[in-house]
């Protein structure tokens, strides 16, 4: 029963088409997180007197909230994806597979 | 105070950002036996008879592979996310990286990121296929549409290297930390956490674990959550307060080391931005490289996905998981700053020359006495053990998985074997695992294990995330390009590694490693990467043909959900 319901998922284009967008938004925040990850890689390589300088008349530096950030992106970017997919996709796939799994078990 | 050679310093973080106590002093055999702290084992009693508890009631529900391996899968998104927070906050990075921004400040930073930073990367490409196509084991997952025998053997020999490697370092740590913390004998140590772990995964298998580890999270997330806030609440909540008054301490320290005022005002800014940590981008990279799938290619952490129970919950698990991670990181650098501020200046905690007691990771320790005195530092001191011997029972549940449902049952048994005698496999291998680990944990204590952990890591990386990653997303891999392949990049991984500064210098005594970064895997994870892929596009055979047929249902399934092992646990 698997194979066949498998066989009409890969004939629907709808399914395709939803997996395409989740996985194209997988690997998009893939590639933003490990961007800002080498970027702050980079920035404590090369940038350190940048990064050391005081914000306004403080002692803490720009660093600071840059660390701080890329941290609280890099779970803001988890949330996302997980909202995204637990609500919008899932929904839309538990509709595409019901159908598919209704067609297979009426003999056409 | 701060070596001197780059490389070493590299070394000493790549071990701090590891899940592991590989505690850079406490692992060279350079602690002292403190005197006995009562109030510390008493806490710790308490942890052992909840935790023994939780492992009868456990027990009575153990009775299939299922249970044993995955805890039925009826564990929750947000238990398993605690669970595997609780794998990654280990006494390494909470005393280590505190230490670290105690000696440093900003510096320790870059470690707490690079570690988190896997776990998205993680979910975006994995999370879901992992749980869809998975049973019990990763190897499960790599070798889905491929001939079992050769993928599952590559997947378990990783396993148990993997494991063998990550659990000699938390041994030694448990070991080298209880003569600090609780000023009991090394062996003492090594033998409590090894007879207690394998009672927990005898009895209690996944269930007993997941449960010890999220009870060990909180204890550690409430724990430095009360010092953090303390910290804060003395310079009324005000980190800018706090950072200030840091640095007048440092430029304090520094002028009293003899430095002129202009010199000790730059050292005691130097905390607040990037030191000497990178210097050289080739080995930050490659760090980074390892750390973050290191982290996709664990398998003590990739089991975790099979123990929730569909594709939903698995990134919820993900999503907890990097919540507690990060805010537990952001916790550890106010309790850094804290110990600079409570601890260095306080004669109590300091000996004749200015050095910390105890050695240098016990920055947080001291912090938690100067805090709440002996009764909190006792509680600390039981978390940080907790926390040890939380890891080395997933790590075991893991080798004997790899040992019990990927050979004993797949590769032996042609699948053959009921649940019962697959039960008893892994208890055995358990058995087997935790006798091993306490000799070799022995027999270790006076050697230097400190590469350890980062190797685990670097394996990981280069052999079973490869090999994940290309057998999940690409039609074209086969059964000789992942088995074969995977192994290329292992053997890659753990060549550098003997040749790098790590075990070249400071465990074999040679001059000039010939390679000189601290981390193999900006090499090695490609090489796992390419040769998977030569060996794919070359190999004709009429296997390669079943294999590439095979890829259309195992995507739509690793997409779906469709014919997905089920819960059991209702």
């Amino acid at each position: 029963m698997h194979d066949d319901v498998i066989a009409r998922l890969d004939a629907d284009p709808r399914y395709h088409a939803l997996v395409r967008r989740r996985s194209r938004l997988g690997w998009l925040l893939a590639v933003i997180i490990l961007g800002a990850f080498t970027a702050f890689t980079l920035l404590m390589a090369f940038q350190k007197a940048w990064m050391a300088s005081p914000i306004g008349a403080g002692v803490t530096s720009v660093g600071v909230p840059i660390g701080m950030g890329l941290i609280l992106f890099a779970i803001m970017l988890t949330g996302l994806y997980v909202w995204r997919s637990n609500s919008v996709y899932d929904r839309e796939m538990a509709q595409i597979l019901a159908q598919a799994q209704a067609q297979s078990r009426a003999p056409a | 105070m701060r070596p001197p050679l780059f490389p070493m310093r590299v070394i000493a973080a790549a071990l701090l950002i590891a899940p592991a106590p590989a505690l850079a002093d406490a692992l060279t055999g350079s602690t002292q036996q403190q005197p006995t702290n009562w109030v510390a084992i008493g806490m710790f009693g308490l942890f052992v008879l909840l935790t023994l508890w939780i492992t009868k009631a456990a027990a009575a529900r153990t009775r299939t592979a299922s249970d044993f391996y995955t805890a039925g899968g009826g564990i929750t998104g947000f238990q398993n996310g605690l669970a595997m927070a609780g794998d990654y906050m280990s006494a390494a990075s909470f005393l280590g990286i505190s230490a670290q921004i105690f000696v440093d400040g900003y510096d320790g930073l870059i470690y707490s990121t690079g570690f988190l930073v896997g776990w998205p990367i993680l979910l975006f490409l994995m999370a879901e296929r992992l749980r869809n196509l998975g049973k019990y084991t990763f190897a499960d997952v790599a070798s889905y549409r491929f001939a079992q025998p050769p993928v599952r053997s590559f997947a378990a020999g990783s396993t148990l290297l993997v494991v063998s490697f990550y659990l000699i370092a938390q041994m030694v740590g448990a070991g080298q930390l209880i003569k600090l913390l609780f000023g009991l004998p090394y062996s003492y140590a090594v033998i409590v956490v090894g007879v207690l772990m394998m009672l927990y995964v005898l009895f209690g298998g996944m269930r007993a674990t997941t449960w010890v580890q999220i009870i060990k999270a909180v204890m550690l997330l409430s724990g430095a959550t009360f010092m953090a806030v303390s910290v804060l609440a003395q310079f009324g909540f005000s980190p800018e307060a706090l950072f200030a008054r840091a640095v007048e301490v440092k430029t304090g320290l520094a002028a009293a080391d003899g430095a002129n005022a202009a010199d000790a005002a730059v050292k005691g800014r130097a905390i607040m931005g990037p030191g000497g940590f990178i210097k050289d981008p080739v080995s930050g990279l490659s760090l980074g490289l390892a750390l973050i799938f290191g982290t996709a290619g664990l398998p003590h952490i990739l089991m975790r996905f099979f123990t929730v129970p569909d594709a939903k919950e698995a990134r919820k698990s993900v999503l907890w998981a990097t919540t507690w991670i990060g805010y537990f990181y952001i916790l550890i650098f106010i309790i850094g700053f804290g110990a600079i501020v409570l601890v260095a200046t306080d004669s109590a905690y300091l000996d004749a020359d200015g050095a910390l007691r105890g050695g240098g990771n016990m920055a947080a320790m001291h912090l938690a006495h100067a805090i709440g005195g002996d009764l909190f530092l006792g509680f600390i001191s039981a978390v940080a053990f907790a926390t040890i011997l939380a890891v080395v029972a997933g790590l075991t549940l893991s080798g004997a998985s790899a040992v019990s449902h990927d050979l004993y049952a797949t590769v032996v048994r042609r699948g053959a074997a009921s649940s019962a005698d697959e039960l008893r496999v892994s208890r055995i291998t358990t058995l087997a695992l935790g006798t091993v680990a306490i000799l070799l944990g022995i027999a270790f204590e006076k050697q230097n294990v400190a590469f350890m952990v980062s190797l685990a890591f670097a394996l990981a990386a280069s052999g079973n995330f490869p090999v994940l990653i290309l057998s999940l997303l690409w039609k074209g891999c086969t059964t000789r390009g992942a088995a074969w392949g995977g192994a290329i990049g292992l053997l890659t991984a753990f060549a550098l590694t003997v040749l790098s500064p790590a075990i070249w210098e400071k465990v074999l005594g040679l001059a000039d490693a010939p390679f000189p970064y601290s981390s193999p895997a900006l090499f090695s994870v490609p090489a796992g990467f390419l040769s998977i892929w030569l060996i794919s596009l070359l190999d004709r055979g009429p296997r390669a043909a079943i294999d590439k047929a095979g890829y259309a249902a195992q995507r739509i399934r690793s997409e779906t959900g469709v014919g997905a092992h089920a819960a059991s646990d209702h």
